[in-house]
């Protein structure tokens, strides 16, 4: 019995049972993680699942069952139970169901990898750990942590349409961070982000971040920004380092075009959009600066796949051209009641979960300056980078953002450090006050990113550079 | 499976870990099965409905000096030889790991609650009829939400020679009624789905939601405010995760300080995990049970596992959670005392005009009665931590905000972003009043549950509305 098979027999039972389309995914994960403290490894952890889930359509409503089991008994039984549970659905039914067209392929994928990472010694992986935090214990940091984490994933697709889809996708990423702790409150720097930078790449990534050779200077950093002057409470101009900005178009552009929310499915718990399909087109969400595309196929960025798991194809699109708003992120069933026509960016956190609407790689395309450029036209501003802290409403409207590190801009220059900098704003009046963008675009990875009842995580890609925006509230505090 | 099936693959998976690893070899697994099921509803229709019958296997063994861990969902022969080796051979692979602290030694298990079989083998039609009672209450105003049952069948063993077995099932709903963009929300957590009322509930979220129409913007600033028990747990979580954190304290992360009154008189805070359906050992099989972590204003305790607790001198309080390594030791089923008496009762009406139905009991309509200016606050959301040691926070409001003047509710107010320190704002002198029935909150996870009355503090820091 092949994962292909238990699939099949899935799909084959759930439509036996009365459901008039059905898929399933089997998937087989193997994660690793470690994790060090103070120069001691701290924990490793390596886990592996492998389970099927398919789910059912049955008129307008959907079921879904997942199993730890690929025997062909299990698997038709967990396509007749999705087939039941979408029976129940039926008793407080929406409107007509429809999927948008995907052509039935067959199909393999792999995403590149030129150092397998689950193949790199445990040692030589503790060992970069391990220098690391010693490194930033030396220079003054009281918590030097440090982290990476693996997953490697292989699935295989089946649908009632005739999809057959298998994919193996390898994912790494490493980083590692100083806490300098004072009396009243603490500090942190990060290399080159909280918990780390990945990528759908093999161990290649985390070699290229070279965490020992910034380990010695976050850590001071984090020491002097215990005595470095509070970021001052104001509207000033503001530039944002690309690991911000990255966060700052995952929270306000890459929630907000999520059609899901968008149709108020995600209402009570994720939130809605401030975003209303009739503007669709039309709508000014930012300065003519502001081009943001959905795009998975990306070499190496963490959001990037073949296909994604409802079958469709990875493709690139538009989701803001010159400022405004022209796509977004869809699966077949979300866009055909959108009377749009395409999915594409579906996909389920393991075997038990049901595949949902999910960031791809939604990233900024790079602009025409270069950060010391944008200094040097700034007369009187902040510049914040690595995000500390992140807060949004449930429409992606008014958010909070927290940096660990600030910087005063003067005349041009980059002056003293500021501790505890944040900035709040409204987000389509913060994206239309954007005046400046860098070229130095670094295809950032969130694998942290929580959605969905049961809670699924996911792994999303966020192209971006520095970029100045005017105007900006900054110095928020209790 | 069934308890003996589970207790015999924890048991197998130590032996294999000693036939593999060697007699000196420490090992302690836990298997655990699991059927967890949510049906979904937005736009007053079911649209997600799903359910998974899973099965894990955790094992954590300590080899010549080295620790390393591991999970598995086969269950077969092969599944558990293939994780042992695996585990096994991470760990000696690995540096030493010297804060080692042992295993937990034979203890006898306390007895869980009594599990609801009803709750445990619930079907799809029983939650889609919570859901259809819900938004029938709702008077034809849009719906959101789920109802969840989760069922966990576990068993831990050591090679030390320590096992248990335990059970837990529990039910939770979770739902909003929406009027033109303004939301009402009603939540709940039980041990047994048959205690969850959709109708109940689905007409709490509708009223709400009807007081929350045409809400009005008032400017940032310090206002006293009436918390509901939703927005109280959001305090309850952030407080167990970043205060009473065994590990953050043991960083000089955590605010807390053991026989230091930090809070008001007014402030019990106690974990209690077998107060409801629990399962009764934590990941390192040390026994749960009751915790005080603050009583009357002083805080007692910290949260421990074997790890930190080794490291305070302490005794681990059976607060280890799988990855706790990394994360610390977690307090996940946290009460907030409500007063014995209860504030005093309302005197007058505390909502009126259009905010009536802003106000869901009698406790927290006596707490509105006593407030001249303040705000009345359903629910949190997006809560940040800016700085974990002061443990500043940054969120907004969220399903329903409302303006109380002269201890009446008089109109609907549009959500407001805070920063605020949360041991700050529960200070001495900053509680001015308890409700005395505690609510169950449901967590986003099973088996994690906040319970708190209304709450009525001095000051909160709003620092933005919604539109800036």
């Amino acid at each position: 019995m092949t994962e292909f098979d238990a699939a099949t027999a899935a799909v084959q039972a759930a439509l036996d049972a009365g459901a008039r389309y059905a898929d399933a995914r089997v998937m087989h994960r193997r994660y690793e993680s470690m994790t060090a403290r103070n120069g001691d490894v701290e924990e490793l952890t390596q886990d592996e699942s492998i389970g099927l889930g398919v789910r059912a359509l049955v008129g307008a409503s959907w079921g879904f069952h997942a199993v730890p089991d690929l025997s062909d008994a299990a698997a038709r039984e967990a396509g007749r139970r999705a087939t039941r549970t979408a029976m129940a659905s039926a008793r407080v039914p929406g409107p007509p169901v429809d999927l948008v067209a995907t052509e039935p392929v067959t199909a393999s994928w792999a995403s590149g990898c030129q150092l397998d990472p689950l193949g790199v010694p445990l040692s030589d992986k503790g060992d970069l750990l391990v220098a690391a935090t010693r490194t930033m214990a030396e220079h003054g940091a009281d918590l030097a942590e440090g982290l990476y984490q693996i997953w490697d994933t292989a699935k295989w697709f089946v649908s009632s349409e005739g999809h057959r889809i298998d994919q193996r996708i390898r994912e790494c990423g490493a980083g590692i961070s100083a806490t300098s702790i004072g009396d009243g409150e603490t500090q942190r720097r990060s290399w080159p982000s909280y918990r780390g930078q990945y990528g759908t790449t093999g161990w290649e990534l985390v070699e290229s971040l070279d965490l020992t050779a910034h380990a010695a200077q976050i850590a001071e950093e984090s020491r002097a920004l215990l005595t470095a002057p509070l970021c001052p409470a104001g509207e000033t101009d503001l530039i944002l380092g690309g690991e911000q900005l990255a966060l700052q178009i995952h929270e306000s552009v890459g929630h907000a075009i999520e059609l899901d929310r968008i149709l108020g499915w995600e209402a009570a718990f994720a939130g809605t959009s401030w975003l209303d399909l009739a503007q669709l087109g039309a709508l000014r969400y930012g300065s003519e600066l502001m081009n943001i595309t959905i795009d998975p196929t990306i070499p190496g960025a963490l959001g990037s796949f073949g296909f994604d798991d409802e079958g469709s194809p990875a493709v690139k699109r538009d989701a803001v051209r010159d400022g405004r708003w022209v796509g977004v992120l869809a699966g077949r069933d979300s866009a055909a009641m959108a009377n749009l026509d395409y999915g594409g960016s579906v996909r389920a956190d393991g075997w038990a979960r049901l595949p949902m609407v999910r960031m791809t790689n939604v990233g900024l395309e790079p602009g025409p300056h270069t950060l010391d450029e944008i200094i040097a036209a700034t007369d009187d501003g902040v510049l914040m980078d690595i995000n500390r802290s992140w807060s949004i409403d449930d429409k992606r409207l008014n958010f909070q953002f927290g940096c660990e590190i600030g910087w005063e801009i003067k005349k041009g220059r980059r002056g003293r450090m500021l501790r505890n900098p944040t900035y709040t704003g409204i987000g389509p009046l913060f994206w239309r006050s954007m005046d400046m963008l860098s070229s130095e675009t670094v295809p950032w990875g969130t694998p942290n990113c929580g959605k969905g009842q049961p809670g699924q995580i996911g792994h999303t890609g966020h192209p971006a550079a520095p970029a100045r925006f005017r105007n900006v509230r900054v110095g928020v505090s209790a | 499976m069934s308890a003996r099936s589970e207790l015999e693959l924890a048991g197998q998976v130590v032996e294999l870990v000693r036939r593999l690893g060697g007699p000196a070899a420490q090992a302690e697994a836990v298997v655990t099965r699991a059927d967890l099921a949510l049906t979904r509803f937005a736009n007053s229709a079911i649209h997600q409905n799903v359910s998974e019958s899973t099965a894990e296997v955790r094992l954590r063994l300590h080899i010549d000096g080295r620790t390393a861990a591991g999970s598995g969902s086969v269950v077969t022969a092969e599944g558990l030889t293939s994780l042992v080796e695996r585990t096994v051979a991470a760990a000696r692979l690995c540096p030493p790991d010297p804060g080692w602290p042992g295993l937990t030694p034979p203890t006898p298990t306390p007895d869980a609650p009594p599990v609801d079989e009803a709750t445990a083998h619930a079907e799809p039609d029983q939650r889609a009829d919570r859901v259809r009672t819900f938004v029938a209450a709702a008077g034809g105003l849009s719906t959101a939400g789920y109802c969840r049952t989760a069922h966990r069948s576990s068993a831990f063993a050591n090679s030390a020679g320590h096992t248990g077995y335990g059970r837990s099932a529990e039910a939770a709903m979770d739902g909003i009624a929406r009027r033109d963009g303004a939301d009402g929300v009603a939540r709940r957590y039980a041990a047994r789905l048959s205690d969850l009322d959709g109708a109940e509930l689905g007409a709490q979220a509708a009223a709400k939601a009807q007081a929350a129409a045409d809400p009005v913007e008032l400017p940032p600033g310090h206002y006293e405010v009436v918390f509901e028990p939703a927005a109280v747990a959001d305090l309850l979580q952030n407080l167990s995760w970043y205060g009473f954190n065994g590990k953050r304290y043991a960083e000089r992360q955590s605010f807390a300080e053991p026989g230091a009154a930090q809070f008001d008189r007014a402030v019990t805070l106690v974990d209690d995990p077998l107060g409801t359906s629990g399962l009764p050992f934590d990941a390192e099989g040390t026994a749960r049970g009751a915790l005080t972590l603050v009583e009357a204003g002083t805080t007692r305790a910290v949260a421990h596992d074997r790890r930190t607790a080794a490291e305070a001198g302490a005794e681990s309080t059976g607060h280890a959670v799988a990855g706790g390594t990394t994360w610390g030791p977690m307090a996940r089923n946290l009460r907030l005392s409500g007063a014995p008496a209860g504030p005093p009762s309302a005197t007058g009406r505390s909502t009126t005009g259009t905010a009536a139905g802003a106000v869901v009991d009698t406790d927290t309509a006596a707490l509105v009665a006593g407030v001249r200016r303040g705000l009345l606050v359903t629910d949190l959301w997006y809560t940040r931590v800016l700085d974990p040691k002061s443990l500043v926070v940054t969120g907004l409001t969220r399903n329903g905000v409302w303006l109380i003047e002269d201890g009446t509710v008089v109109r609907a107010v549009r959500d407001l972003r805070f920063t605020e320190s949360y041991p700050r704002a529960l200070g001495p002198g900053a509680v001015l009043g308890l409700g005395a029935r505690t609510v169950r909150q449901p967590d986003r996870v099973d088996g994690t549950w906040w319970a708190a009355p209304s709450l009525r503090l001095a000051s909160w820091h709003f620092t933005g509305g919604a539109s800036g």
